[in-house]
Parts: C-alpha cells; sequence; structure tokens
C-alpha cells in the first residue's frame, strides 16, 4: 500500500512539474502557430502534433538515445556535469514534456486564433504596445483556453505509460508512476492492489473530463476550444 | 511629398493591395469633420486604416500638424499615434466592463496629456449617456449602447485626431437616430479633427464640415461641403443633388407657427421645430425642391422665394432634367451673426456667394431662355433641418 502512494505522490508530482513546463513553452508556441504566416508553419504545427499519432515507445525510444551517453542531449547534460539523464525524474519530466506538448499547445493555439486580430487592433490604438497588448487582451481572452490546456496537459501526463518505462524504467520512488505500478501488480497475480489503483485512475479521469467538459459549457462564448 | 496647401493634415499614400490600389495625396483641415465618402470597395477605410498606421502602405507619407507620422524612414507605430479610432462594429473588450474598457484606454495616456485634454472623461460619460451602463459587460449592451461605448472609450485615450470608420453601418435605423445626435454633439463640442468614413449622404450632410469622395482608391473630389455639393460634374449629382445650409435662427413667428432663419444668401422661413432663437440650424435644399421663375411672383404659396443668378448650367442629366447652379444675391443681413458659424472654409466659399441647385427640365431651361448670367428667383418648397 505504501508503494501504491508513493506511485501516486510521484505521478501528482511529475504531471504538475510537467504541466508547469508545458504552459511555460506552450504559450509562445501556441502565439507563434496562432499568428505566423511563414510557409513552414505547417512543418512546425505537424512536429508539435506527432506525439498525438506516434506510438509512445518510438517517442521513448528515441528519446533515450538522445538522452544516453551517445546522444546529443545525453553528451551535453555530461560536459554540464548533471550526468545521464534516463531513469531519473527529470529524464521522466522531459520526455512527458514531448510527450504531452500537443496536448497544451493546440488548445493554447485555438483559444489564441479565436480572438481574432480585431480586439489587439482596438488595444493598439488605445496606447498599448505589443507585450502590453498580449498581457491584456492575448492572456485574459485566452483563460479558458489556459483551463484547457492545463487539465489536458495535467491527466495525459498522469495517464502516460510507454515512454516512461523506455525513459525511466521501473525505480520505485524515482520512476515508478501509478501506471507502471498498476504494471507490476497485474504482473505478480495482486489483482486486488490493481482494482484499487485502477478504479482510483479511473475515477481521476472521469472527474477530470467531467469538470473540463462543465467548465466549457460554462465558459463565456466561443472564446474556448471544444474539445 | 504630400501638396503644400497650407493645410494642417498631409497624406499621400500609393500601394496596391491585392487587387485594389489606393493612390491617394490629399491636405485636410485640422478642425471640423472631413467625411471620406465612397461606396464600398472604394478604399475609405484603407485609407483610414493607413491614417491610423493599421496598415502600412510603403512609400507613403503622413505629417499632423508638425509631426511626421510616416515618411522615407519613419512609421510610427499606431500605439504610439495620438489617435482615436472607432471601428464599425463595436469592438469592446469582452472580458471587462464598460468601465474596464474606458480605464483601458486612460490608464495608457501619459498623465501630461491631461492637461491638454478637451474634455473631462466625466464630460465624455455625460455627452454620450452612458452613466448608468458603467458596470454591465459588453454582451448585456444593445448595439447602439455598445457604439457609443466604443466612442467614449476612444475618447478617453484623449486622441488628438479622432478617426471613425461608419460608426453606424453595423446599427438598424432606430439605433441610427439614437446615436447621430450625440456625433453631433461629439463634432460641436471637440476642438479636435475627426475624420468619418461613411457610404452614407444623410450622414454626410448632417456632419461634413469637409468632403473627400473616393471612388476605386482614388480621390474624385474633395473640398469644403458646399464646394463640392455644389460641384456640377462632382459625382454626388444623381438624385440627390441639393445644398447644405448653416443657418441662425433669427425669430419665432409664432402666430404661423414659424421660425425665420437667416445665413449669408438671404433668409428662411422654417416650421418651428422648438428651438430657441440665436441657435445654429443646419439645413438642407434638394435640387429637386427648387423650381425657378423669371419674375418675383408674390401669388405664390411659396414661403421661400429668393433672387438669384445663374451660374452655371449642367450638361443634361437623365429623365431630360438639367442642374442650375445658382448664387444667392443677396448678401448678409446685420442681424446675421456671422462668427457662429464660420470656419475658414466655409468662409472661403461665402465670400464667392452662397449656392443653390435646382434640378429642372431641360423644356423649362430653354423656354426660360436660361443662360449663365440670368436672373431669376428661386422658389423653394421645402426645407429639410439636419440639426
Amino acid at each position: 500500500m505504501d508503494e501504491n502512494l508513493a506511485a501516486i505522490w510521484l505521478t501528482l508530482r511529475l504531471a504538475a512539474t510537467v504541466t508547469l513546463v508545458l504552459l511555460l513553452v506552450g504559450t509562445p508556441i501556441a502565439w507563434w502557430l496562432a499568428r505566423t504566416r511563414v510557409w513552414f508553419k505547417g512543418a512546425i504545427a505537424a512536429i508539435v502534433a506527432l506525439p498525438l499519432v506516434l506510438p509512445p515507445t518510438v517517442l521513448g525510444f528515441y528519446l533515450l538515445l538522445t538522452m544516453g551517453p551517445n546522444g546529443p542531449i545525453g553528451a551535453l547534460t555530461q560536459s554540464f556535469g548533471i550526468g545521464l539523464l534516463p531513469f531519473t525524474f527529470w529524464g521522466l519530466v522531459i520526455a512527458s514534456c514531448f510527450y504531452s506538448l500537443p496536448f497544451v499547445v493546440q488548445p493554447l493555439q485555438n483559444a489564441f486564433e479565436a480572438i481574432g486580430e480585431r480586439p489587439f487592433e482596438v488595444a493598439a490604438t488605445l496606447r498599448a504596445g505589443p507585450w502590453d497588448r498580449f498581457a491584456s487582451v492575448a492572456l485574459p481572452l485566452a483563460k479558458p483556453g489556459f483551463i484547457t490546456a492545463a487539465i489536458l496537459g495535467f491527466a495525459h501526463t498522469v495517464g502516460e505509460f510507454g515512454v516512461v518505462l523506455m525513459i525511466g524504467g521501473n525505480i520505485p520512488g524515482v520512476t515508478r508512476v501509478v501506471s507502471v505500478q498498476l504494471y507490476d501488480h497485474v504482473e505478480a497475480l495482486d489483482y486486488g492492489q490493481a482494482h484499487w489503483l485502477s478504479g482510483a485512475l479511473l475515477l481521476f479521469s472521469f472527474v477530470v473530463l467531467f469538470s473540463l467538459y462543465t467548465f466549457n459549457r460554462h465558459a463565456s462564448s466561443s472564446v474556448g476550444p471544444r474539445v | 511629398m504630400a501638396r503644400d496647401t497650407g493645410l494642417p493634415i498631409g497624406a499621400q499614400f500609393t500601394h496596391c493591395y491585392d487587387e485594389f490600389v489606393l493612390d491617394v495625396d490629399l491636405a485636410l483641415p485640422a478642425k471640423g469633420v472631413t467625411v471620406l465618402y465612397g461606396q464600398s470597395g472604394s478604399g475609405k477605410t484603407t485609407l483610414l486604416r493607413c491614417l491610423a498606421g493599421l496598415m502600412h502602405a510603403p512609400g507613403g507619407t503622413l505629417s499632423i500638424g508638425g509631426d511626421q507620422w510616416q515618411g522615407d524612414e519613419v512609421f510610427v507605430p499606431t500605439h504610439k499615434r495620438p489617435i482615436g479610432y472607432v471601428f464599425q462594429e463595436p469592438s469592446l473588450f469582452e472580458h471587462l466592463t464598460v468601465e474596464g474598457n474606458l480605464s483601458y484606454a486612460q490608464k495608457r495616456i501619459d498623465l501630461a496629456d491631461f492637461s491638454r485634454s478637451v474634455l473631462s472623461s466625466k464630460e465624455v460619460i455625460e455627452l454620450l449617456g452612458i452613466e448608468n451602463l458603467l458596470q454591465r459587460k459588453p454582451n448585456q449592451l444593445s448595439g447602439g449602447e455598445k457604439q457609443r461605448v466604443s466612442i467614449a472609450r476612444a475618447l478617453f485615450s484623449q486622441p488628438e485626431l479622432l478617426l471613425m470608420d461608419e460608426p453606424l453601418a453595423s446599427l438598424d435605423t432606430q439605433r441610427k437616430r439614437e446615436i447621430l445626435p450625440y456625433l453631433e454633439r461629439l463634432r460641436h463640442e471637440l476642438e479636435i479633427p475627426i475624420i468619418y468614413v461613411t457610404h452614407s449622404i444623410d450622414e454626410l450632410s448632417r456632419l461634413a464640415d469637409w468632403v473627400v469622395v473616393l471612388d476605386k482608391g482614388r480621390v474624385v473630389a474633395d473640398g469644403s461641403l458646399a464646394d463640392v455639393l455644389t460641384a456640377l460634374d462632382s459625382p454626388l449629382q444623381l438624385d440627390d443633388a441639393g445644398v447644405v445650409l448653416e443657418t441662425t435662427i433669427l425669430a419665432r413667428e409664432a402666430q404661423w407657427a414659424l421660425l425665420r432663419v437667416g445665413f449669408s444668401g438671404g433668409e428662411l422661413l422654417l416650421a418651428d421645430n422648438g428651438r430657441a432663437e440665436g441657435e445654429t440650424l443646419r439645413v438642407r435644399v434638394d435640387a429637386r425642391d427648387v423650381s425657378l421663375t423669371l419674375s418675383q411672383h408674390t401669388d405664390t404659396s411659396i414661403l421661400n422665394v429668393l433672387p438669384a443668378t445663374v451660374i452655371e448650367i449642367s450638361a443634361c442629366l437623365s429623365q431630360g432634367a438639367v442642374l442650375v447652379k445658382l448664387c444667392l444675391d443677396h448678401q448678409s443681413t446685420a442681424a446675421f451673426d456671422e462668427s457662429k458659424v464660420m470656419d475658414e472654409q466655409s468662409k472661403a466659399s461665402r465670400d464667392s456667394g452662397e449656392m443653390l441647385l435646382s434640378r429642372i427640365t431641360r423644356r423649362s431651361a430653354d423656354y426660360l431662355e436660361l443662360a449663365v448670367g440670368s436672373q431669376v428667383w428661386a422658389q423653394i418648397k421645402s426645407v429639410a433641418v439636419l440639426r
């Protein structure tokens, strides 16, 4: 039972960290995708969306190689004296960020696109400079998009399995998240424990989606993206 | 470079946008309302957006007063131009209350600007009648109320130039009637120039001091309201040819329920609309309501008969009609308080005499042997009070 709680605590910590990092990284990406007209926009959008269709193990495999001792990121982290990232908590965070990126970027991009050009033109005629326009117009008008992005990013990170297994392995308290713990229970034919964890995850997922749909129905007007 | 006419707003833009070419070279007065008039697709909104810096026409020049806003090396971005802009759709910030929308504008101007402010925030709120709306969200307002708040918000940023892009076009007739009086009060109260885009001849007649007529991205006529309205080759001379006169109420003839008003071309009698003596009225006389006689008829039911001289006769219009341009012979009466309505442009047009247009059949013109210089009596069948 303590192992289960440790796994839950680790999962929540991972999901919260990833959500935070993704909101910081995803906002400029989404803003850029929503506003740019450059020809390679389609390519960038496709790269961001890749984790939607790619088997998580493929993503995990490539990340393992790049973060490993012979990969470019691995070389970089070693030269900084951090060591190697695979099979550590921060390795999991980075892998999860790639894995959950589209779930944060796409709602934000939809929300920014839904605002349109006009409110920014209005703000400019009222003396608001570019940063001011972003903070005083884009952020508040895209608020429903931010809430959707945060919930989806968090929930999706909680539910990941393949990437974790490739990058993180199965180290108790470090990389053994709920989904891996559940796998262990089933492998060990410990169905009682498996029921307990599965039930908790099922309930969690339902509550998250239920609150998201309820929120979206109440969210003011058409600004929020639909999920 | 914009041509040098001594008028303080100089704008010259030549630029292609996809299929559309904007090609204008304008000098506009720094006071009063300039109406950019034209059908949709004539480039009026594009021109207004270039003035605001919302569109960039490379190679153009724009100077307001002494300030260069656009030139070879200069392009002042929109947020650094001291303008107010009212969009065709109200475009309030949906996430803020009415008060939040107004203070959004107020928070972003230099405090130093307050000293130059033409109207205090309290005056603006009163002028547009939005005292009771301050705590509401935009989605709780009617279209007309939203547009009044938009205008107030533009004024809250203490503009030195107010740009309005068909502020009434998105509203129904009822709402238009509701807002026009506010616009007229604005015109009266503000010292700053207003550039107003419209395709409505009614709004043009009511609001304009100066008119620019655009067609397919080019200026086809520009000048004072009187000059543009009385130019016989003007693109406005279709069915709604007519003139607009600035008059002052001289006396009330209570037993007849009439007002006697004076203008530099003479006096007129109008139906009493309850306005006080000394107030100014802008009236419109349509060319089709003016008929001509060679001698003064005293046995006529028509109240307003003025002596005039024919100064131009147009080529044949459709349906065998011609437009006759008349100069009214009467000079300013002593009672007429000239200082009230005059600004430089209308004074200039008045020095050459007040004009009337008359639309008559070509047969009548031949029959009366009308020619340039003919002395006639203009019988005015009806006068519409614009404000």
